[in-house]
């Protein structure tokens, strides 16, 4: 695989600093191996477990990663995957799970070409659209659920998104193994990726080259609320119901799991991959201090602590 | 040629204005396939701007576009390519945080069988360019770590590699060695015999001389004359550029040479890539040249001066006092100023008003306990649109509304307003036309003639010969030899136009030595 656009000449170690969040997800692992071994860290239930925890935050933070590197970004995508989950269930309900899966996507696709559209025809940064959509995905899935949970009655459904498992392994890893496949391979080697890291590295230099960045940036951002949507119909699957509180604040772990893995923040540069080993990070360190007895309160402090770390270690000094 | 050629692009009446201003009045340009068809003309005169017309940046407020015989109708980068018009544009059209072969075939790469890009076939076919071209610049290298130079070469390898009907190539030699320039004019007529129409756009006339069949000149965004080359002797070519008044290089004068103290003084100063183990001396009153290739260090020994990238080993010392220089604010309060190579990016700010710019580097000294003294900045800004003939509607308009010449001189300006002893010149007349030119030389000729010490790199050495007492020839980072100006005339020649061409033509065969010579030359 070329991977030059990532990794300049020299070994893994050589750029360490590129490599920080690799080297840091090992780094924890073993330390909490180590020290959390008697609190079942190791036992393949946990670590499944993390799993399950990480994969909605990992679709999302693929998605997220090409609106990162085209320079954009979405505050929308947690409270859109709530409101999915409250469209599916209500879907489901009269349609099926088929009518559920139509409804999810429609969500997604509706969002996210309302974004795209403020943002590239009307003009509004997309951090003020994202964040205006953010509240208004939020009220419309309290007003049309009620504020209640909508239950899902569909076990098939519930078995493909999110609540199954193959033998031990769980459903939830094939869709982040079939989304981080599929999200790799787009950035690095589809023309698609390409523009998409041109227009976030220099917009005006892409438009010069005869890339329409604004279809560019429209797409990234519909392709990042089907994302959501598609989160918002796992969490649906997973705890069988729609609520408009599933998804709330992911917004700002699926950033992080994006910017600790190495993709930049003001756009040009990227890394599925990284994106992925990212939100598994978040994972492991939130059940890890768990796992060590922490109270919730030092939970966020030492998970904040943990991620300017490993994002200070990953800069180039001056 | 018998029948002329069928017309490759045929632009009739076109018109563009921008905020109330007229770029373009009603122009006509035509370019025959397989010719090599020069545009020039002054600052704002409308090249940039037609170029961009062509290219699909710009839509026109009026006029037709027809190329190879098919109406252009829609004004889009992409309609634009799709009809064979490819351009390298002076404002670097690369995204830096892409490779360089990644940019120039940045949507047009290379697909493997299962459709996916292949960048290792890019990578190869950009190694042919460059290669052809024989110019080492490496196509895996990150844009944004490579210096102005390589990035034209990348921009002029993007162009080129179009494979395009009408290529454009805007001020394709500003990055070029004079060596290299004749290997570009090699392939150029390569292409022309192909068929291809190029449009080629440059200040130096040597060059256009050389390699241009016909020529166009605008003039303040009117068509002036389309011609062929054998009926514009450089003489009518520049009177036709500036209108009535020739200002021509050789018109400078370079005034009496009055030395006073020591300015500066370098001593085996090493910078962390180039230079290395440089000394020099700069006085009052002076104009020190640095000449040499690109990637001699020039540019290095000027950042390693002014602070932006500090000298690991050496001494230097200003006014006789050893100082540290370590950062840009030290050599800012040591007097130092340096007008960057990029302007684009290390000058100005684009977006910001010519006031605002100008008063970028003096905005402690204009702002009384922590509030900017909005008047000072007018009275600042007024001062130097004045002191240095800017041409701006207004000093509240946008730096990137105007030319690259008056682009160029607000830098100048906002260096000015830290009223530095020591002034660092990098080509400060890269892209910008004859006038302008003239202009900026003998504003350095003042500046140095009221007291100040003034380095000045160019790769234009008629510009260097113009405007410097000394010149230091520069190579692989050391400092190789220098030389008097004075040395550098033949005493007999008294026509100035005569006397500058012989004297370039002696610095050029002292920049060719210092590239031979292995050891260093103190001067």
């Amino acid at each position: 695989m070329a991977n030059a656009a990532t990794a300049p000449a020299g070994g893994f170690f050589a750029n360490w600093r590129q490599n920080i969040i690799y080297i840091g997800f090992v780094v924890i692992f073993l330390v909490f191996a180590l020290t959390l071994n008697d609190k079942g860290f190791l036992n393949p239930n946990n670590l499944l477990n993390i799993v399950r925890q990480t994969a909605m935050i990992a679709v999302m933070a693929v998605a997220m990663t090409f609106v990162l590197s085209a320079g954009e970004i979405d505050l929308s995508v947690g409270a859109v995957a709530g409101l999915a989950t409250v469209t599916v269930a209500m879907a489901i309900a009269v349609a099926g799970p088929v009518g559920g899966i139509l409804a999810g996507l429609a969500t997604g696709l509706a969002v996210g070409m309302f974004n795209g559209w403020l943002t590239t025809k009307i003009g509004i940064p997309s951090f003020l659209t994202t964040l205006a959509m953010m509240g208004i995905a939020k009220g419309v899935a309290m007003w049309v659920s009620d504020t209640a949970a909508v239950p899902i009655l569909s076990p098939g459904y519930s078995w493909v998104f999110g609540g199954g498992s193959v033998g031990p392994i769980p459903v939830l890893l094939f869709w982040i193994a079939l989304i981080a496949g599929v999200g790799h391979v787009a950035l690095r080697r589809s023309g698609f990726g390409r523009r998409v890291l041109a227009t976030g590295g220099g917009e005006t230099a892409a438009r010069y080259s005869g890339i329409d960045t604004a279809s560019i940036k429209f797409r990234v951002l519909v392709l990042s609320s089907c994302a959501a949507a598609l989160a918002g119909m796992l969490y649906a699957g997973r705890l069988q119901s729609g609520r408009f509180q599933l998804g709330e604040g992911d917004e700002l772990s699926v950033i992080a799991a994006a910017v600790l893995g190495g993709t930049s923040l003001f756009g040009g540069k990227g890394t599925v991959i990284g994106t992925i080993v990212g939100a598994l990070m978040i994972g492991l360190i939130n059940n890890g201090l768990i796992l060590m007895g922490l109270e919730f309160s030092q939970q966020l402090i030492a998970r904040g602590g943990i991620i300017i770390l490993a994002v200070a270690l990953s800069q180039k000094r001056a | 040629m018998t029948a002329p050629a069928p017309l490759a692009v045929q632009m009739t009446g076109i018109s563009k204005s921008f905020g109330g201003i007229r770029a373009l009045d009603s122009v006509d340009f035509e370019v025959r396939a397989g010719e090599v068809h020069a545009l020039l003309g002054g600052n704002g005169a409308g090249k940039s701007t037609i170029l961009k017309v062509l290219n699909g940046v710009h839509v026109p407020d009026e006029g037709d576009i027809v190329v190879a015989g098919t109406p252009l109708t829609t004004h889009t980068p992409e309609a634009s390519r799709a009809a064979g018009i490819a351009m390298n544009f002076q404002e670097m059209s690369l995204v830096p945080t892409l490779t360089v072969a990644q940019n120039v075939f940045l949507t047009r790469e290379a697909r493997d069988a299962r459709g996916l890009i292949d960048d290792a076939d890019s990578v190869r076919r950009a190694r042919e360019i460059f290669d052809m071209l024989q110019v080492q610049v490496d196509p895996e290298a990150l844009v944004g770590d490579l210096g102005a130079g390589q990035k034209q070469l990348t921009e002029i390898a993007k162009a080129i590699s179009q494979k395009a009907r009408v290529l454009i190539l805007d001020e394709p030699s500003t990055a070029l060695a004079v060596s290299d320039v004749e290997r570009l004019f090699t392939f150029l007529r390569k292409l022309k015999a192909e068929g291809v129409a190029i449009v080629y756009v440059s200040h130096r006339m040597d060059e256009i001389a050389r390699i241009a069949d016909r020529a166009t000149i605008l003039r303040d965004g009117k068509h002036v004359i389309t011609a062929p080359l054998s009926e514009l002797p450089i003489d009518t070519m520049i009177e036709h550029i500036v209108g009535k008044r020739s200002k021509g290089l050789a018109d400078v004068v370079r005034g009496e040479v009055s030395r006073g103290d020591v300015l500066l003084e370098l001593s085996h100063v090493t910078g962390p890539h180039k230079p290395e183990d440089v000394s020099l001396t700069l006085h009052r009153g002076e104009v020190l040249g640095l000449a040499g290739l690109l990637g001699s260090g020039r540019s290095a020994l000027a950042r390693v001066i002014a602070g932006v990238e500090p000298a690991v080993a050496g001494e230097i010392r200003i006014k006789g006092r050893k100082v540290a220089i370590r950062r840009p604010s030290d050599a800012i309060s040591e007097g130092v100023a340096l007008v960057p190579e990029a302007r684009a990016t290390q000058g100005i700010i684009p977006a910001q008003s010519v006031a605002d710019n100008m008063a970028m580097a003096v905005i402690g000294r204009i702002s009384p306990r922590g509030i900017v003294d909005r008047g000072r900045v007018r009275a600042l800004a007024d001062q130097m649109i004045g002191r240095l003939s800017i041409k701006t509607a207004s000093r509240d308009n946008a730096v990137s509304t105007l030319s690259g010449g008056n682009q160029q001189k607000v830098v100048i300006g906002k260096w000015l307003a830290t009223e530095p002893e020591i002034l660092i010149l990098d080509e400060p007349t890269a892209g910008i036309d004859i006038g302008s030119k003239s202009e900026i030389i003998r504003l350095v000729r003042d500046l140095a003639q009221a007291g100040k010490g003034v380095i000045i790199i160019s790769s234009e050495l008629s510009e260097l010969l113009t405007a410097c007492d000394r010149i230091l020839v520069m190579a692989d980072g050391r400092a190789h030899q220098l030389l008097d100006r004075a040395d550098l005339d033949d005493p007999a020649e008294a026509d100035p136009e005569h006397a500058l061409q012989a004297a370039e033509r002696r610095l050029q065969v002292e920049i060719q030595k210092a590239l031979t010579t292995k050891e260093a030359v103190h001067g």
